[in-house]
């Protein structure tokens, strides 16, 4: 009981937010509404039985990803007036598109009956302390070309997104 | 126990409030904030999936994977918004299509 009130509270939080983003103009205000947004989704993977994910989360997405997109917000914004704008547009094909696929989205997985799947039966009682072993074991022994492939990648991306932002220093000009 | 499909609209309603952003946003900052909240949206559908499945976790482990790739996408994605601005001084993406044709 109090599990699915937590989760519609939760539920309902991530998408007030995301509505804010979407209507807002001030682009601070809709920065930290994602942080919310990340925040709530964080409390759905713990009680959805990942609580390692829900640390990931917030580590990596309120910790890192946010900081940077707030970052790019104050150096890449003009300001108009002492405040921060951002117009919309294209009102018209976002509401028809968001909308329609969602209404489609929503009419699919409405149609399935999932505790009829055979998969589902019994499997939701192994929530507990060995789950997040059991994840370490599996991300160093079925899993670790793909968790090391993981680690280059984001090596690569960070030293690209260095050399992308970084100023160039032309030979023999010392800055 | 919530139900699964209480997971999956869910993950539809914000997936599709991403897609409305990334479509009627003009800033180019707000259109990854756009594809994060996208990227979020179906981690919760693996994770909830993921639930039912104790012994190989492969929904966990997917997400795991989903959200690295989200933050090389998140650097990169700035970096290149920060570089446009700095030669054109605009980060707007209607400005940038229309006068410099650009994007």
């Amino acid at each position: 009981m109090i599990v699915s009130i937590l989760f519609y509270l939760f539920a309902g939080l991530a998408i007030i937010g995301s509505l804010f983003i979407l209507l807002t103009e001030k682009i601070v205000y809709a920065a930290f509404s994602l942080l919310l947004i990340l925040l709530s989704i964080a409390a759905i993977f713990v009680l959805a039985g990942s609580e390692f994910l829900a640390v990931t989360q917030i580590m990596v997405y309120a910790g890192g990803i946010l900081i940077l997109l707030i970052f790019g917000v104050l150096m890449t914004t003009k300001l108009q007036d002492g405040e921060i704008l951002v117009p919309k547009s294209n009102k018209f094909w976002s509401l028809l598109l968001g909308g329609g696929f969602f209404i489609l989205l929503f009419f699919m997985i409405s149609q399935v009956n999932f505790a009829l799947l055979s998969w589902m039966q019994g499997s939701e009682k192994a929530v507990g302390e060995g789950r997040i072993k059991k994840l370490g074991t599996l991300l160093m022994s079925d899993y670790v070309l793909v968790f090391e492939l993981a680690g280059v990648i984001l090596l690569v991306a960070l030293v690209a997104a260095a050399l992308l932002a970084g100023e160039r220093i032309k030979e023999g000009i010392k800055s | 126990m919530i139900g699964l499909d209480h997971f999956l609209i869910l993950g539809a309603a914000l997936f599709s409030l991403g897609l409305a952003i990334v479509i009627a946003r003009r800033n180019a900052v707000m259109v990854l904030m756009g594809i994060e909240l996208m990227l979020n949206a179906s981690n919760i559908n693996l994770v909830a999936f993921g639930y039912h499945d104790p012994n190989l976790m492969q929904g966990q482990l997917f997400a795991l994977f989903v959200i690295v790739i989200a933050a090389a996408e998140a650097a990169i994605g700035l970096a290149i918004v920060m570089k446009v601005y700095r030669y054109y001084y605009s980060a707007d993406l209607q400005e940038l299509s229309k006068e410099q044709k650009i994007v």
